[in-house]
């Protein structure tokens, strides 16, 4: 856990680092960056007992980005929390780089789970968290997973699994910005009523504003004898408002002025 | 083979407590006194084969030695992309274990014969690819897996061939030789190599002198047994259970072909790129699909006087 960290800040910083990115290597997703920045910053910055010195200490919690095509959002935070310097990320996306645009492990301390394709990062959190109780330890397991990425069916395999064993020490946050690949969640296939499906998988669940700092840690400290799922209601692209709220970001990159205007807005923010 | 195998799983689970077997629902019965004795080293995921794969991901990640087991195609072609991103990629600690290599379960039809999974974990780097054909193959090779710590691949199957006395001839990469020869060399892996056997005692009769290895390990593949092969009997005939594209023929050919050991003559034995779907058992099969030991001499005694 990181002491006097300014969460807004940090927040911040996330979103510059992913419209610098995307601008530089020309790649998707900043959309889908800027919707998490808020629950990366509160994570990483108020709740992981993780080490930037020691990226593989024992005793560690656990975080997964398991819709990994928002990667450049947890490349930027650990350069900022000092897991490897900041001027690194320029490499992302970039011919001979280690920062691919869906996020991996290898070479990159501080990234525990390579993913990209969609609905792998809840299962291997059962995993680890199921390791962890039979140990008897005390670390958490936190996964991201996107609102699209639960239209996978391997999701709901681990939801089911994660309940009947009864996985106190696993925390599941999702990114409900409501915007997916090529349209609303609703039109394309309909989550809802969401917060009662992860009830009846037998989770507890807790539905917050996913920009809303002290919601985000405040649901992150509950304390459940049941799997605890956070359904995080978001803004795909906020923080720019010609992103907000519009799936077009979700593939484009910023370019000239575009990028001048977002970059204004998210400092003048 | 598959007693065989957890004969050998429960004595490594009483030495180490981090050995885990995970079972996607299967396993009637065979599991009872592993699980009653290390109940925190046994785990039914359920009718889940992705879960399975994920979760022994997560608790190879967290320093277990994880086993996961089910029958066909199950615990391989239906999980293969968490198989490829979670535990090759990460390069982890997981045993994959199949049941009912090729036609085991002749009569329960199509789906499930496991028939192109050599050919498919072939092809995933950082896994290791085995299908032993004897019983002391497989407990060998069930120990030597666990202690690579690599991910890997045990294919088992209900029939088996006749193998070695001794545990101490076998080795993890390393054909096993069945039988000393000169004519010709027979390579197999599986059960189905006692097709092979049967084959070489018939041909004996003629006067043929075939040598017979088993390539319990097709990946990585032992080249220097090819070599000796080829260099020391002059021909290669391969069989397998598995579809003639991309397994353990395929292995050889690509090996022979690029290493510039080319065999006088070459011939591969496998399912013909297709489905099965007449009834049948295992050995009824073989048959069908010509794999059994008629075919095998057939094949022979075309290549041998020419």
């Amino acid at each position: 856990m990181f002491k006097n960290i300014d969460t807004s800040e940090l927040a911040k910083r996330i979103r510059l680092h992913a419209i610098n990115m995307t601008m530089l290597g020309g790649s998707s997703h900043v959309g889908s960056v800027l919707s998490m920045a808020d629950i990366l910053a509160v994570l990483y910055g108020k709740i992981l007992k993780i080490n930037p010195k020691d990226s593989n200490w024992k005793d560690r919690d656990k975080f997964i980005l398991s819709k990994g095509h928002a990667g450049a959002g947890v490349y930027a935070v650990l350069a900022e929390l000092g897991f490897f310097p900041v001027d690194l990320l320029k490499n992302h996306y970039k011919n001979g780089s280690i920062f691919s645009g869906h996020v991996s492990h290898r070479g990159v301390p501080g990234v525990e789970l390579s993913t990209g394709s969609l609905g792998h990062g809840l299962g291997v959190a059962c995993g680890l968290a199921y390791a962890s109780k039979l140990d008897r330890k005390e670390k958490k397991v936190y996964v991201l997973l996107s609102d699209g990425e639960c239209d996978e069916g391997s999701n709901w395999e681990a939801i089911l699994f994660s309940s009947h064993h009864k996985l106190k020490n696993l925390v599941a946050i999702v990114d409900y910005n409501k915007i997916q690949s090529l349209a609303s969640v609703e039109e394309t296939l309909n989550l809802e009523p969401f917060v009662e499906k992860w009830e009846a998988f037998g989770w507890k669940v807790i539905d917050i504003d996913g920009h809303n700092h002290q919601e985000i840690e405040k649901a992150l400290m509950v304390n459940s004898e049941k799997p605890k799922c956070i359904i995080c209601n978001t803004i795909k692209g906020k923080g720019v408002s010609f992103m907000e709220n519009n799936v077009l970001w979700h593939y484009r990159s910023p370019k000239g002025e575009e990028y001048e205007r977002a970059v204004k807005e998210l400092n003048n923010a | 083979m598959r007693d065989a195998f957890i004969e050998e799983l429960t004595d490594i689970a009483a030495e180490d407590p981090n050995l885990i077997l995970i079972t996607g629902d299967l396993g009637f019965g065979v599991f009872d006194d592993f699980s009653k004795n290390f109940p925190n080293q046994f785990l039914n995921v359920g009718v889940a084969e992705q879960n399975m794969t994920m979760v022994a991901a997560g608790m190879a990640m967290e320093g277990k030695k994880v086993f996961t087991y089910s029958i066909g195609n199950f615990p391989t072609l239906r999980c293969l992309e968490q198989i490829r991103n979670d535990i090759c990629y990460h390069d982890l600690n997981v045993t994959i274990v199949s049941i009912g290599g090729g036609f085991s379960y002749g009569q329960l039809g199509m789906s499930h014969h496991a028939t192109e999974d050599l050919s498919i974990m072939r092809a995933l780097p950082n896994l290791l690819v085995t299908a032993p054909s004897s019983i002391l193959e497989v407990k060998r090779l069930t120990q030597e897996l666990y202690e690579s710590s690599c991910p890997s691949y045990l294919r088992l199957d209900k029939s088996h061939a006749k193998g070695p006395k001794k545990a101490s001839s076998i080795q993890l990469g390393k054909a096993l030789k069945i039988r000393e020869g000169k004519d010709l060399t027979i390579i197999s892996c599986g059960g189905i190599l006692h097709e092979a056997i049967k084959a070489a005692d018939l041909l004996e009769k003629e006067g043929f002198d075939l040598r017979i290895l088993s390539m319990h390990t097709i990946k990585p593949l032992d080249h220097y047994s090819i070599d000796e092969a080829v260099k020391e009997t002059g021909g290669i005939i391969t069989l397998e259970e598995n579809n003639i594209l991309g397994g353990l023929g395929s292995a050889v050919a690509e090996y022979c072909l690029t290493s510039n050991q080319i065999p006088n003559f070459f011939h591969r034995i496998g399912i013909k790129d297709e489905y099965s779907s007449v009834v049948g058992d295992q050995n009824f099969l073989r048959d069908y699909y010509k794999l059994g030991s008629f075919e095998i001499v057939r094949a022979i005694k075309s290549l041998l006087q020419k």
